[in-house]
């Protein structure tokens, strides 16, 4: 599996990123925002970070970079493309999920450990995860907070696009569970095609048990779990 | 051609929480401005272009909110004309 690693100016999980792909033992490359071409790989992966200093909103200037034209043609072609964190605030601007992740409702910025609720694991980035299986899973944002209007939220809930919620320990979605005000403690969703994954909380750090959880990796083993099924 | 300063004024929409705006209000009515009802915070950019007419120009900021400078899942906008300035090829 070779997986594209898209950098930014501002981009800050991009080795970390790195370094899970390739714990998968899959081929990580990054490629710079500057750079053409998405040709030859199999997945594209958009890392957290700050690109361009989050002037304007989260990820309205990266999305205007020239490889974004690429991601969304990768995209549209059914290629797997996993937004993380600034990535899920990327894929919104660039229209690639509906919605907007505006600021935390706290105001401050909320680093953490925060539990997730897994609520489909019929996709090609969660299938190796069990159906309500609870994840700890850090997060690192002060713009995380979902936002869509209600007929946005009611067609992603019908439709069964809500990938990933805030929930407590005992896997309840409530209001002290939701670390930035998310509307109905949406932490990650897909889109229509199921090829688009963007999710605020970081996979790619709990990925040892030295860094508190490993919860993260099932994100990384289901993805080359798909991919290696459709080569053969 | 003529040189326009134009004022686009972005704001989180209507019914939108605006944490940020909430957080100002309470520091206003710890000085002591009661009777305030709600503060929402936007932001304002100024920029300078030229353009054939006024409504031209305004044309273009609008433009540039629904490509880049406004989020419509989040925010509205409104464009105008700050000051003319000297025309270019006068």
């Amino acid at each position: 599996m070779k997986v594209a690693i898209v950098t930014f100016p501002g981009s800050n999980c991009d080795y970390d990123l790195y370094k899970a792909v390739q714990q998968v033992g899959a081929d990580a490359t990054f490629v710079w925002h500057r750079e053409r071409g998405l040709e030859g790989y199999d997945a594209v992966l958009l890392p957290g970070g700050f690109s361009y200093g989050d002037y304007l909103r989260a990820g309205a200037i990266a999305r205007m970079s020239p490889v974004m034209e690429d991601v969304i043609d990768f995209a549209a072609k059914g290629g797997p493309v996993v937004g993380i964190c600034n990535g899920f605030q990327i894929l919104c601007e660039a229209g690639l999920l509906p919605g907007a992740l505006v600021r935390n409702a706290s105001l401050l910025f909320a680093g953490k450990d925060v539990m997730l609720r897994v609520e489909r694991v019929d996709t090609l980035f969660t299938s190796n995860y069990q159906q309500n299986q609870v994840l700890r899973v850090p997060i690192a944002h002060g713009e995380g907070n979902y936002e869509a209007d209600e007929s946005a939220l009611d067609r992603l809930e019908g439709e069964g696009h809500v990938v990933f919620r805030y929930v407590n320990g005992a896997g309840e979605p409530t209001d002290a569970a939701n670390p930035n005000g998310s509307r109905r403690n949406i932490a990650g969703i897909i889109n229509e095609n199921g090829n688009v994954l963007g999710m605020m909380p970081h996979p790619e750090r709990a990925m040892e048990d030295l860094l508190g959880s490993t919860d993260g990796i099932g994100i990384f083993t289901s993805l080359a779990t798909s991919l290696s099924a459709v080569a053969s | 051609m003529s040189q326009f300063r134009l004022e686009i004024r972005v704001r989180p929409r209507p019914g939108l929480l605006d944490p940020e705006g909430k957080a100002i209000h309470h520091a206003l009515q710890s000085l002591g401005w009661d009777g305030i009802d709600d503060v929402r915070v936007g932001k304002a950019i100024y920029l300078d272009l030229a353009a054939e007419s006024a409504e031209a120009a305004v044309e273009a900021g609008e433009a540039m909110c629904r490509k880049i400078l406004a989020n419509p899942v989040t925010e509205g906008f409104e464009v105008s004309v700050s000051e003319e300035l000297a025309g270019a090829g006068a």
